[in-house]
């Protein structure tokens, strides 16, 4: 049964190693590729056919066809009553949106990015995620901010920042990231389709990649649970978890160790809250060894939290101290050289894996 | 005074805008006889729905110069507004302005600049207009836009240049990028890249030289302060707090707002529910005044009374610039959304020309010495490049710098001492 149950998830893990994509191609009869842009579009797209009630609102959303032409397409289909062009007030329009559910609609507000969110985090936090418990039950919040979070390229320290662990420390938020298309499509349905108030961060950078999807996932019904975490790769020797774009960093990261004999398990949060521990401790309680891998500042992050809660479960399985691999602890700079430090690349987690694995590594990157 | 700012004087028709005097000393701004039309200042609208009128468009020459010179007060002979040397540092700064911005396009497409980079082209007169006519110990504090704001308050094109290339030789050491400009010695306080989030800082560099200027008894300060932003942030909650709080303490800063009416894809108009931002001011108690953005002649008019009602110490103003950016809003803009004929109509008030066409005309200057600038200021901005170019890339040291101006800040390390102490933090190698 074990040996069954191997065989299952090592298939599925095979289909979700990226490199080997043009090998796979003949094992599923439609591994359709689709860019994680596509992905969120037919995404909202099908939800907003579905239900009249769901409607969008952020700048630039409708004419301009999305500052990353996320919403394509849309305000021809539907019209500027379910695709609103906002103007440039962030706390504005939020706190209009929030009104909005209050009342039943379901609205999905983007963000250009989630660094202008703080223009609107009062909203967020104190209208949106408390509401459900401030009025005990009586009023739900079914609304969705999405919009790029963490770091692109060169765009400096205000439009840089990860906001992971800043909305998944409040109770009464969901706070979903995507990696590929199709957690892109399966999350945000979820999200829309889901009664409270959700934190859906995506990345620029990853907008424009494309990704293998079954027929399943391109199914106007396909939807992912939430709190889930996934297994991308299955391994033995040392658990990575990531999400968003350092997903793929971990990946590559995975193939190098492999090289030298350290088989990584890497997993996909998807939900950096809720938090799926139980998937989490299992993967260390199997490898012994964990590393967390994440774009945003490293006091109070969320490798901080999956530490704090492997320390709480899994102790005794611990073989070594957990590693965090986080983004520098300085506002992002600007010159391309300083910006590269300043974000994880796959060598960090290459070598924090070996330091896992009391291989004698350095402690930080050599010039 | 607020008294004096009722909207009753103008028009009833909301998208007349209405017309600015520049010339009338003897009543306050907003008391002048509206007799010089605004040109070209009404425009196509894209979408008939969200218009009731039908505008016509008018063509807009460099004509209304000399309109303004006619109305000074009367005096037999029309007197000019500038002098030569006013002029021509005028038009050298207007002309850096532009050859920067052209070469910073340049620059990115071949790859030496990278993020996002926002330019100012078109809307040159507004920054000379104004900053030319602050001292050193004013402040400005701009947008996203803002190399030219940079330039014009004197900060060198080589420190310009190398900044937006990442170098360590820039003004911010490579750290702050195009759109954090910062210089102390120049007064310039940003670059913010938030719409609106420099309002309120510059509200509150007035506020400083109010009080220093009233509790530490500093009786000469008499600093003003500039800040600059759009047409959409004029939506933005802050700008509206700021208003109310500069002319509540009536605070020595000028609010000028560049309506170039797009935000990036988003028309003004649509954006707005009364897209005339002047009338903003006298809604809370301080004169709102509307002035063509593309002539830096009747600018600097408009200018120099804001500024020096805030320098007697009146209160704040708030100026509306009514211009145009002939780029798209970033390099990274495909710029599609806006009418080709109404960017040629601004393109032909380009406001370089005019001064150009000006200076010329009122024997102010010649075509060599105007070409002569041109050419010495290309070399100006070649050797800005160059510079850039030749700089070193800041050190991996550097990473770790400037986080803190006491940088006890990283706390203590596992030695038991500051880890700033330890000589490999300082190197960059540590771990953090």
């Amino acid at each position: 049964m074990l040996a069954i149950a191997r065989q299952r998830i090592l298939g599925q893990s095979f289909q979700n190693i990226r490199p080997a994509v043009s090998v796979l191609r003949s094992y599923s009869s439609a591994a359709k590729q689709i860019t994680v842009r596509e992905a969120l579009n037919s995404a909202l797209d099908e939800e907003m056919s579905a239900d009249p009630k769901v409607f969008l609102m952020g700048e630039e959303v409708g004419e301009y066809q999305g500052a990353y032409k996320i919403t394509k397409g849309l305000l021809e289909k539907y019209g500027p009553e379910r695709v609103l062009d906002t103007p440039i007030t962030e706390a504005g329009f939020t706190g209009i949106g929030v009104g909005a559910a209050y009342y039943g609609l379901k609205p999905v507000v983007e963000f250009m990015t989630f660094n202008f969110s703080m223009q609107a985090i009062d909203h967020i936090i104190n209208s949106a995620a408390k509401s459900n418990y401030m009025s005990a039950g009586q009023i739900s919040v079914p609304i969705v901010f999405r919009g790029p979070n963490g770091a692109a390229a060169g765009v400096g320290a205000q439009h840089s920042q990860c906001y992971a662990a800043w909305y998944a420390s409040c109770p009464g938020l969901k706070v979903l990231s995507p990696y590929n298309s199709e957690d892109a499509r399966g999350l945000l349905k979820a999200a829309i389709r889901d009664p409270d108030p959700v934190v859906f961060l995506e990345n620029e950078l990853l907008y424009g990649e494309s990704f293998p999807v079954s027929d399943e996932v391109l199914d106007s019904s396909f939807c992912l649970p939430i709190g889930k975490a996934k297994i991308e790769r299955e391994g033995k020797d040392v658990t990575i978890t990531a999400f968003s774009k350092l997903v793929g960093y971990a990946l590559k990261a995975a193939e190098i160790l492999e090289k030298d004999g350290i088989y990584a398990e890497v997993i996909n949060l998807r939900s950096i809250r809720p938090l799926d521990r139980s998937t989490i401790n299992a993967s260390v309680r199997k490898t012994n060894r964990l590393i967390t891998v994440e774009e945003g500042f490293p006091q109070h992050g969320v490798g901080a939290e999956i530490c704090a809660s492997v320390v709480e479960e899994s102790f005794a399985y611990l073989d070594a101290p957990v590693e965090r691999i986080a983004g520098a602890d300085v506002p992002m700079p600007y010159a391309a050289n300083l910006e590269r430090l300043a974000v994880p690349q796959i060598e960090d987690i290459v070598r924090a894996a070996k330091r896992a694995c009391y291989r004698s590594v350095p402690l930080a990157a050599t010039a | 005074m607020s008294t004096a700012f009722s909207s009753a004087k103008f028009s009833t028709q909301p998208f007349l805008l209405n017309p600015t005097s520049a010339a009338s000393h003897e009543s306050p701004l907003l008391f002048a006889k509206p007799t010089s039309q605004f040109l070209g200042s009404t425009r196509k609208l894209r979408l008939s729905s969200s218009s009731k009128l039908n505008l016509s468009r008018r063509s807009g020459t460099v004509v209304a110069v000399s309109d303004v010179v006619k109305q000074k007060k009367s005096k037999s002979t029309p007197s000019l507004l500038i002098t030569k040397e006013e002029g021509l540092e005028l038009y050298e700064d207007m002309v850096l302005g532009r050859a920067f911005e052209d070469m910073c396009a340049q620059m990115y497409y071949r790859g030496k600049m990278f993020g996002f980079v926002h330019l100012y082209n078109g809307q040159e007169a507004v920054s000379t207009g104004f900053i030319k006519l602050l001292k050193q110990q004013d402040s400005v504090v701009s947008t996203y836009r803002d190399h030219v704001h940079a330039l014009s308050k004197g900060v060198p094109a080589r420190a310009v240049m190398s900044e937006l290339f990442g170098k360590t030789t820039g003004c911010c050491r490579g750290q702050g990028g195009s759109m954090h400009m910062f210089s102390r010695e120049h007064n310039l306080l940003g670059g913010f890249a938030f719409i609106g989030e420099g309002i309120p800082v510059a509200t509150g560099a007035a506020f400083t030289s109010k009080y220093k200027r009233e509790v530490l008894k500093e009786a000469d300060c008499d600093h003003v302060t500039l800040a600059f932003f759009g047409d959409g942030t004029c939506n933005n909650g802050q700008f509206f707090e700021c208003l109310n709080m500069a002319a509540l303490w009536k605070l020595p800063i000028v609010f000028v707002v560049e309506n170039n009416l797009w935000a990036i894809g988003m028309s003004h108009l649509r954006a707005t529910s009364d897209p005339q931002i002047y009338k903003k001011g006298p809604a809370f108690g301080m004169p709102g005044i509307h002035v063509d953005g593309m002539d830096v002649l009747k600018v600097r008019q408009v200018a120099k009374e804001a500024i020096g009602r805030a320098r007697r110490g009146e209160g704040p103003t708030l100026v509306e610039c009514e211009t145009y950016r002939f780029r798209g809003h970033s390099l990274a803009d495909p710029d599609e959304l806006r009418d080709p004929a109404e960017k040629a109509h601004y393109a032909a008030r380009d406001p370089i020309t005019a001064l150009k066409k000006y200076l010329i005309e009122n024997n102010l200057a010649g075509e060599a010495e105007l070409k002569a600038i041109d050419k010495k200021i290309d070399e100006v901005v070649e050797d800005a490049v160059e510079f850039a170019d030749d700089s070193p890339v800041p050190p991996r040291s550097q990473l770790l710098e400037n986080v803190f101006a006491d940088p006890k800040g990283f706390g203590i390390g596992p030695d038991g001492r500051y880890r700033c102490e330890d000589p490999k933090f300082t190197e960059g190698t540590a771990h953090v």
